[in-house]
């Protein structure tokens, strides 16, 4: 199968897997802790999901980011200032755009190349199976270590709904988020949007300005931040709590008085009431929802039970006819190059990684980027890739002290950083920022060069 | 709990942006040099560096860029905009630090991994200060304007009369504050220390202590002034700078 049956040996060179946000992070801070780096890329451009143009990417004309700009950005390569607090898709695409070309990262990346498999070969070294996208000749090569930075919001996570699968049974169209991508879409429509996370919010605002029924189904009540309070940018008012040390139950309190405060309570308007407390699952962050329920533009339904006779069946009894039905229930993360036990990953197909990105078994396999944290993606992606490349290189020049490491660090309790969190299957990963940041301090503390 | 994970300080209150103003000298076609960025302390402006430095490291192949500090800043507010600008540069940037603009520079260090980084004749500690310059320094200590005179800038070398024009062109502000504490910088760059042993503003031992935490000794330009950028002699210091740069960046990385 393989046209040439010699592999090259890339020697001390690290594998990086896709050149997304996390991935030109992992490029940029293993080089510069002197690693060569091969990076292979599906697309045939940086961006990964922020990429609009990739057919896999997520975003939609009107995203933008949930955190506020200081809490989205890599701390060493911060936006440009005179950025709005809250930027728009394109804008982030232009800032990875200009790290790559800043810290000249294009010349490691092999475009339009996926990687089809890893395999450890013993002595912490990998064979990794690359071809065309699409198809075409597959080529082995051997690194001395591989870091997955594959994203994990592109494999939708569809739910089931007795019905979908029986012709006739919904008059309407049902898509995913992930096909949502423009509001022409909705337009003079009936739509119903499933899924109360931040896209299904977003969503469901989207349709309040353009279809002329909206329906929002959630499952369970969640707290919805605005993206403004006090006068700043939610974020950073919560971190002025977080600097302040204020214990959890009092961030609570707090939490919850400013919403009754501010947007007050949205079960008048017919939404479940959180069965949790605030900080305790994902945040929300949506300033228009509460805006577009109280002017009766969004009606708020429970649960969709099946599709039935071209209909939409609720929890409540009642049947709804939407001409387009979007579920934005999220996505799930897929590491189809890599044998599950390599990740320790369980039956539906979570890994199980010290910090969420180092694999317990193999000491040359990393994760970067498989976070779903209470602030901006980038910069914990940023700080784990040091992490790595901190690791691989105490690896490569001190076994001993990396085998300490190694053993001081499996000891450590697993869950100490992980925000507590509601039970659910895209909850998982989910982390306290702050927490997981001084997690990965700690780490990197101990592999500190010798002085 | 170190501040460089947890930057509580940037995410509760980020530093209110400014329009800057950045003077820059560019080379024709897309080279292969990294981009300079020059950096002065707020008594001097991008003009200083525009009048020799700047022209004289693009004609070498070096684009080069310098940043006006912004007015009744901090250093926090100062090493904001170096970052800022820094990351705005199509490639990773060179900072070039004068005076106390060495001191924002050592700080930017911290967040900003520099391609390389030069500290000219870098600002010392108050005390230190004081001692060379007790007359100029003593308001400096109580929040004051900190004061120099033409001699302990430029050296006789320098006609009298350009050496008042430069002073003319001078806002005296208030002296930044020098943290204890110092900022190890991120992705390891190569760092030179350059000034002169007849600056009469920066003691030859201050020279040689900043040199030493970075693990080298300075490079020395005996007869000049303190800046080093206008002073006569000004081709020798950024010739030896430039010279020193094009060996590192040929060293593997």
């Amino acid at each position: 199968m393989h046209d040439t049956p010699d592999i090259a040996d890339r020697r001390d060179a690290v594998c990086v897997i896709g050149a997304g946000a996390s991935g030109l992070a992992a490029i940029k801070n293993l080089r510069e802790h002197g690693f060569a780096v091969d990076c292979y890329e599906r697309e045939t451009s940086v961006g990964g999901a922020w990429n609009w143009r990739h057919d896999r990417s997520p975003v939609y004309a009107a995203t933008h980011l949930i955190s506020s700009r200081p809490l989205a950005e890599f701390p060493d390569f911060p936006m440009p200032d005179s950025w709005p607090d809250y930027p728009h898709h394109s804008q982030l695409l232009s800032y990875l755009e200009r790290y790559a070309k800043h810290f000249g990262l294009a010349d490691a990346i092999w475009f339009g190349t996926e990687v089809v498999s890893c395999v450890p070969v013993g002595d912490g070294r990998w064979d990794v199976t690359t071809q065309s996208t699409g198809g075409g000749s597959s080529r082995v090569q051997r690194y001395a270590a591989v870091v997955a930075a594959n994203g994990h919001n592109w494999a939708p996570a569809k739910p089931e709904i007795p019905g979908a699968d029986t012709p006739g049974a919904l008059r309407g169209t049902v898509i995913h988020s992930a096909q949502y991508k423009d509001p022409a879409q909705l337009r003079n429509r009936k739509v119903l949007v499933i899924g109360g996370g931040n896209t299904g919010c977003d969503l469901a605002v989207e349709a309040a300005q353009q279809a002329t029924t909206v329906w929002h189904s959630t499952r369970r009540g969640y707290w919805y931040a605005p993206k403004y309070v006090l006068g700043r940018p939610a974020d950073q008012v919560n971190e002025r709590l977080r600097q302040w040390r204020l214990p959890l139950r009092l961030r609570q309190w707090l939490y919850r008085r400013t919403l009754a405060l501010t947007t007050g309570d949205l079960t008048r308007f017919g939404m479940p009431a959180p069965d949790h407390r605030p900080y305790e699952s994902h945040p929300v962050v949506n300033s228009q929802l509460p805006y577009y329920l109280g002017h009766g533009r969004i009606k708020p339904v429970p649960d969709v039970t099946r599709y039935a006779d071209g209909k939409v069946e609720l929890a409540d009894g009642r049947r709804i006819d939407p001409d387009l039905v979007i579920t934005a229930t999220g996505y799930l993360p897929r590491f189809e190059f890599l044998d599950p036990d390599l990740l320790d990953s369980d039956p539906d197909g979570r890994p199980d990684l010290h910090l969420h990105a180092f694999a317990r078994k193999h000491p040359t396999l990393a994760v970067v980027g498989l976070l779903q944290p209470d602030s901006g993606l980038l910069p914990l992606a940023h700080w784990q890739s040091v992490a790595v490349a901190r690791w691989l290189r105490l690896r490569r020049e001190d076994p001993v002290r990396a085998a300490a490491v190694q053993q001081k660090e499996s000891a450590r309790p697993v869950r100490s950083w992980a925000r507590r969190h509601v039970p659910g299957r895209r909850h998982w990963f989910e982390v306290d920022h702050v927490d997981y940041l001084k997690a990965v301090d700690g780490l990197l503390h101990e592999m500190e060069p010798a002085k | 709990m170190s501040d460089r994970l947890l930057r509580f300080d940037d995410w509760t209150s980020p530093v209110p942006p400014v329009e800057r103003e950045v003077v820059s000298r560019l080379v024709e076609g897309e080279g292969d040099q990294p981009p300079l960025l020059f950096v002065c302390g707020p008594r001097h402006g991008a003009w200083a560096f525009a009048e020799r430095w700047l022209g004289h490291a693009a004609q070498r192949g070096f684009p080069a860029y310098a940043l006006t500090p912004r007015d009744r800043g901090d250093l926090r507010a100062h090493v904001h905009d170096v970052v800022q600008v820094a990351a705005s540069l199509p490639k990773q940037a060179v900072l070039i630090g004068h005076g106390e603009g060495a001191t924002v520079v050592a700080r930017a260090l911290g967040r900003y991994p520099a391609r390389a980084a030069v500290l000219a004749a870098p600002a010392p500690s108050r005390w230190a200060s004081f001692k060379t310059n007790p007359v100029g320094t003593l308001p400096a200590l109580f929040a004051g304007k900190w004061r120099f005179n033409r001699r302990q800038l430029f050296s006789t070398a320098l006609p009298a009369d350009e050496a008042d024009a430069y002073l003319e062109r001078m806002s005296f502000a208030p002296r930044l504050t020098n943290p204890k504490s110092r900022a190890t910088p991120v992705g390891n760059p190569p760092l030179l220390v350059v000034g002169s042993p007849d600056d009469r503003i920066v003691p030859r031992k201050s020279l040689d202590e900043t040199a030493a935490r970075y693990g080298g000794a300075p490079l020395l330009f005996p007869g000049m002034g303190h800046d080093l950028m206008l002073d006569a002699g000004w081709a020798e210091p950024i010739d030896a700078v430039l010279d020193w740069l094009t060996k590192e960046l040929s060293a593997t990385r």
